[in-house]
């Protein structure tokens, strides 16, 4: 609003130019951070009401709690119903850090096949693939549930590890390919000529140069499936395999009246190892957004 | 999509075959080891073809032989024709309700969310200083915000005497809480998702950055106006990517369950005005046991969806404009 306000004044003699300029981006620069105050404000919330005792939580909305206390921290260490935090903490690690290496492994595969492998039905199958973007997983969610259960594998992690490990998010693969199609040929033609399968040119070739792709796959993905909810919500049913969004749930639950603080706390915490995730990798993250919606 | 995706596959073709043109001496050993290449590719999309078949095709398909079935995981399913459907239209005011509110959660949030994105994207287009800044703060929302810790830090915002709760009642306005109000929680809802307008704004700030600054001193020169300029630049040099971004954002708003789940403790309430459809079709299924029904809302939401893509693409050629195509 600020910027079409501003474009719209007059024409200024050119020595004023300088000064106007100035002048807007002064205004600019307020006006944006005002707008970061309020899009942030939610996580400053709720970082500083882990200081609040609980019975501050009906009084006090603002900021600055009243008399800080460390006592959220204690609590939600301690854990909930019998289970030490650590527990759901060490959870969300090992389907976290399993999603990633298949993720990973699996869409650097599929990917290297669609953009540098001519094979029949390739056409096809890569439609196919976008398709699968554009999929509302619940279509998919009751018969794969049946399945795992018919199966056995209700109540452990093999039903929220098995798929990450078969490229089931196409936005990473295709992600994947259109960083390698912006390799040159030549370097692959080259290898091939020296006498390179596909497996070394994949190897030693493509995947040190799509790095920055895999990072990118590696970072979403880490902080998807710590993010995630729905899955673990319906295939894991003792507390003791929960991980944190479903550790969560419980504090909520049980707690929601009562017990204010570690509610929040614990949301904080399951939030750290994302924003800290976020804080160092943004640029990646960002990279990898802005690439995605922007194809050739 | 089916003709630019298609669009994009040839044209990677075609550089395959210049870029293979240029090295003679390839080209009649790859065509007899056509065979092998294919099964080289076959091999490297195993992993793939495995989840593809396995986790999407088999279960659509078993989900539509389900939508036709009384099942409830212990004895067989038992085939009642269109009798799920049926009842889902006639006899069930909670589905009628939990596709209404989802619509109008997503007909009315997407497009607020869009714009949201595409006004701080065209400011931070505006001037470089800190831009880089402004957009990771603005950013950081959207990789949050399906998660429980976001969902739970709403609730307590806008609850009875929560933040912003008091906050409006400083300027004199008391709505006594978002969350248990039946008329205020789909907006409260809305709020949350156009909160994470970061990720959009990205997609739209990328775009804009690769539309020619002449573009803009042309029209400027003619004497357009901030919202001629616009009207006339802007929007046609940007469509694709607001196509892209309409597109996923749409069916992404269908599939909001977290924080739904979590404000409402899973009761889909007040008064069922957050049993989004995703919400809904999981009380079914997973809690009832009422896993035909469940299979049949599914099929609603695929069909729903597919249309609205359908619509979109068809509509596509009126308002997107693709960099090399007439003009």
């Amino acid at each position: 609003m600020t910027a079409t306000a501003l474009v719209t004044t007059g024409n200024p003699a050119p020595k004023r130019r300088m000064k106007r300029r100035t002048g807007q981006t002064i205004i600019w620069m307020i006006g944006l951070t005002l707008l970061t105050i309020v899009v942030i404000y939610p996580l400053l919330w709720l970082f500083a009401s882990t200081f609040k005792p609980n019975s501050e939580f009906g009084s006090n909305q603002g900021l600055i709690p009243n008399a800080p206390t460390l006592d959220n921290y204690v609590k939600v260490a301690e854990g909930i119903a019998g289970i030490s935090m650590w527990t759901f903490f060490s959870n969300s690690l090992i389907l976290a850090v399993s999603a990633v290496i298949g993720t990973v492994l699996s869409s650097a595969l599929a990917a290297y096949a669609f953009a540098r492998v001519k094979f029949k039905g390739l056409g096809i199958l890569f439609t196919a693939m976008i398709g699968t973007l554009l999929l509302p997983f619940h279509v998919v969610i009751i018969p794969q549930y049946i399945w795992f259960q018919k199966l056995g594998f209700v109540d452990t992690f093999v039903p929220l590890i098995l798929p990450k490990f078969l490229a089931t998010e196409a936005f990473f693969v295709f992600l994947i390919v259109q960083f390698i199609r912006q390799i040159p040929r030549d370097m692959d033609e080259a290898a091939r000529i020296d006498g390179a399968g596909h497996a070394r040119i994949f190897w030693s070739i493509i995947l040190p140069l799509v790095k920055p792709a895999l990072i990118t796959s590696a970072i979403f993905t880490f902080i998807w499936t710590w993010n995630d909810f729905m899955g673990p919500l319906l295939y894991l049913n003792s507390p003791e395999n929960y991980p944190l969004p479903i550790a969560l749930r419980l504090y909520n639950d049980q707690t929601s009246a009562s017990d204010y603080g570690a509610t929040v706390t614990a949301s904080f915490v399951a939030l750290i190892p994302v924003l800290l995730f976020f804080i160092v990798f943004q640029r990646f993250l960002i990279g990898g957004v802005a690439t995605q919606g922007l194809k050739g | 999509m089916t003709t630019t995706l298609t669009k994009a596959v040839v044209t990677s073709d075609k550089d395959g075959k210049r870029s293979r043109a240029t090295v003679p001496p390839l080209r009649p050993g790859l065509r007899k080891k056509g065979w092998r290449e294919s099964l080289a590719g076959y091999a490297f999309l195993a992993p793939w073809l495995v989840g593809f078949f396995g986790l999407t095709v088999g279960p659509m398909a078993y989900s539509l032989y389900l939508s036709f079935t009384s099942y409830n995981l212990f004895s067989d399913p038992k085939w009642v024709g269109l009798g799920n459907y049926v009842r889902m239209f006639t006899d069930d005011p909670q589905f009628i309700q939990s596709a209404q509110i989802t619509l109008v959660y997503v007909i009315v949030g997407t497009p607020i969310k869009l714009a949201a994105a595409l006004a701080v994207a065209m400011l931070l287009n505006y001037r470089d200083k800190g831009a880089a800044f402004f957009r990771s703060a603005f950013y950081a929302p959207s990789l949050i915000g399906a998660s429980v810790s976001v969902a739970i830090v709403w609730r307590a915002m806008f609850n009875t005497n929560g933040p912003v709760d008091s906050g409006l009642s400083v300027l004199g306005i008391n709505v006594g809480g978002w969350v248990g109000n039946v008329d205020l929680v789909v907006p409260m809802m809305i709020l949350l998702a156009v909160w994470q307008f970061g990720g959009t704004m990205v997609i739209f700030l990328a775009g804009l950055k690769q539309v020619p600054k002449e573009l803009y001193e042309a029209a400027e020169m003619d004497g357009a106006g901030a919202i001629r300029r616009f009207k006339a630049v802007t929007v046609p040099m940007l469509s694709p990517v607001i196509f892209f971004n309409l597109l996923l954002e749409l069916i992404g708003a269908f599939q909001v369950f977290a924080s739904a789940y979590i404000i409402s403790n899973g009761s889909g309430g007040p008064a069922g005005m957050t049993n989004f459809i995703t919400l809904y079709l999981y009380k079914r299924g997973f809690a009832d046991g009422q896993f035909g029904y469940a299979a049949a809302i599914a099929w609603i939401i695929l069909i729903v969806v597919g249309v609205l893509a359908f619509v979109l693409f068809r509509t596509q050629k009126s308002w997107v404009h693709y960099a090399g195509e007439d003009r």
